[in-house]
């Protein structure tokens, strides 16, 4: 559904993506997971036609983003970054008027009472779009990228900048669109690519470094291992107690508190479960556990990673899994 | 084509829908109607032996077009800048609508506010036929310069917008440029002899005046024409400049 070969996109001497090589098949969620500034949006406007790319191609649906310019970019649904809203229209005014310029062929009531529809907007229809939450802008924007029926769905941080109610509501929405639809979603935010997508493709400084399944994501992010204990202890029998525990590698105090308090970092081996064993450690020496938290892979952290292992690797991406 | 019709009605609705043209619309009438009653009451009091009707004309609808051009500004200001501030102009650049229906669409717009506003002077005309028929014909002339003259003006107005996000700036730039243009030859003894046909020759003031006079030259009509068509040209080439910049 979604073909890019090769593309590359400069502005000025400024690569801002370099080679960059994907398929996205009918139906799948796909992430674009990489920092602010790794080519996520450029990427996204040479798939939409906002731009074309200087080197490279890139089609939806089977077309041609340079050659069929109009007809792909009315197959795809785009939700840009910064939702693009004009606040003195109402909200079905607005949805007219994109179903009109997305050329909706005949009267455009019945798309726009489905996307209001789909998108959880039928209390809020007459309201103008400047007076909306910002949970509420953010439907309309998904809604105005959906109000033609497109196969393609290319949403730019759909979450950014929403509260937590709200980023739950959001997903579950881009989850049920989903349906037969093709999504690609971008993000900087790790767990939110293994919650929503299938399939994961991440970038840094406009280089696609690596490809995942979600559930590969999610067994790298824990297969770390490390595990953050805040206990009241003396520091030199801590190392030694925790650090004869099971499948214990490396103990790290990494910080110390006032009164006998520590932080203390335990990197376990991998493939190795011992937060019972190690609470049950502290605990029988009479030491007071303070909290015990499993330290997730940052996003930083998983693209050191992925770097360092390419490299060694020699190879230019991960395989999958 | 549906898309561009779209964007027409949504920008024309956008003017008539915010109190601006009302209020641009009002104080152009109240001060066209303010020179239209001086203008007339001096070839009344001091025109002797000169044909007022003709000269009236003339010197009324060169008022008019400095009014025009205060105004031009406050209506292109928006077209483009604010569009870029809101980031709606992504909606655009990404829906199945070719730039070009994009640029006809918004300056079609601005120029259907300045088609209704310049209808309101048709009063004055018809008020002196009433009092005293006269022929027309010279009329007819000026508001087709007129028309013209408009034509340019907003579509200066529609390319300075397109270059920012600011609508103040794209107003003052805009203004600066049509004020400039207009009175670019007033003063002919401060133009060194050689350039004065080449400045004259870019000074819409020079090429709108024959047409105020009744006359219609090919060389004016193409002076108004070629300017638009420049300026199309060159807000086609700031929309493209997206490729480039990376940024809307």
């Amino acid at each position: 559904m979604i073909k890019a070969e090769g593309l590359s996109k400069d502005y000025g001497l400024n690569r801002a993506v370099d080679d960059v090589s994907f398929e996205v098949g009918k139906g799948e969620i796909v992430g674009l997971l990489g920092p602010n500034g790794s080519g996520k949006t450029t990427i996204m406007r040479m798939l939409t036609g906002f731009f074309s790319p200087t080197a490279g191609r890139c089609s939806v649906a089977g077309l041609d983003l340079e050659r069929d310019t109009l007809a792909a970019r009315q197959r795809v649904g785009y939700l840009p970054e910064r939702v693009a809203l004009y606040p003195d229209l109402s909200v079905r005014g607005y949805l007219s008027f994109v179903a009109r310029v997305r050329n909706v062929p005949g009267p455009v009531r019945g798309h726009v009472n489905e996307a209001l529809e789909r998108c959880g907007l039928t209390d809020v229809y007459r309201k103008r779009i400047g007076k909306l939450s910002r949970g509420y802008r953010q439907r309309v924007g998904i809604a105005q990228a959906v109000v033609h029926r497109p196969d393609v769905l290319i949403l730019d941080e759909p979450t950014v900048g929403l509260d937590p109610r709200q980023i739950v509501e959001i997903r579950a929405l881009i989850r049920e669109l989903a349906g037969g639809v093709t999504v690609l979603l971008s993000t900087h935010i790790l767990p939110e690519v293994s919650i929503v997508c299938r399939r994961v493709l991440i970038l840094d400084r406009g280089r696609l470094i690596a490809e995942d399944t979600a559930e590969g994501l999610t067994e790298k992010t824990a297969g770390r291992n490390e595990i953050r204990l805040e206990i009241a202890a003396p520091e030199s029998e801590a190392c030694a107690v925790l650090g004869s525990c099971e499948g214990v590698r490396e103990v790290e105090i990494a910080e110390r508190m006032s009164g006998s308090r520590l932080v203390v970092i335990v990197r376990a081996r991998v493939g190795s479960d011992n937060k019972a064993a190690l609470a049950q450690a502290v605990v029988e020496r009479g030491w007071a556990l303070h909290e015990m938290t499993p330290n997730l892979l940052s996003l930083e952290d998983l693209f050191v990673d992925i770097l360092a292992r390419a490299e060694s690797g020699g190879a230019g991406s991960e395989a999958s899994g | 084509m549906r898309g561009f019709l779209a964007l027409l009605a949504k920008e024309l609705r956008a003017f008539f829908l915010s109190p601006l043209v009302y209020f641009l619309a009002g104080v152009f009438l109240i001060l066209s109607g303010y020179y239209f009653y001086t203008d007339l009451n001096a070839f009344i009091t001091f025109g002797f032996g000169e044909s007022i009707l003709e000269h009236l004309w003339q010197r009324l609808f060169k008022d008019i077009v400095r009014l025009v051009i205060t105004v031009v500004p406050l209506v292109t200001m928006k077209i483009y800048s604010e569009e870029k501030s809101l980031g709606t102009i992504e909606l655009l650049y990404t829906a199945p609508i070719r730039d070009v229906e994009i640029l006809a669409a918004k300056f079609l717009a601005c120029l259907g506010v300045f088609v209704l506003i310049l209808g309101t002077t048709l009063a004055y005309p018809a008020l002196m036929y009433a009092i005293q028929p006269f022929d027309f014909s010279q009329l007819i002339a000026v508001y087709l310069g007129l028309f013209l003259l408009v034509s340019a003006l907003v579509a200066i107005g529609v390319f300075i917008s397109s270059l920012t996000d600011t609508q103040l700036i794209a107003a003052m730039f805009t203004y600066g440029a049509v004020l400039l243009l207009w009175n670019l030859s007033w003063n002919e003894a401060a133009i060194p002899s050689h350039w004065l046909g080449m400045v004259s020759q870019a000074c819409a003031f020079d090429h709108f005046e024959p047409f105020a006079r009744g006359v219609i030259d090919v060389k004016d009509v193409a002076y108004f024409l070629c300017l638009s068509i420049f300026m199309w040209f060159l807000t086609m080439l700031s929309m493209q400049a997206r490729q480039w910049r990376g940024r809307r």
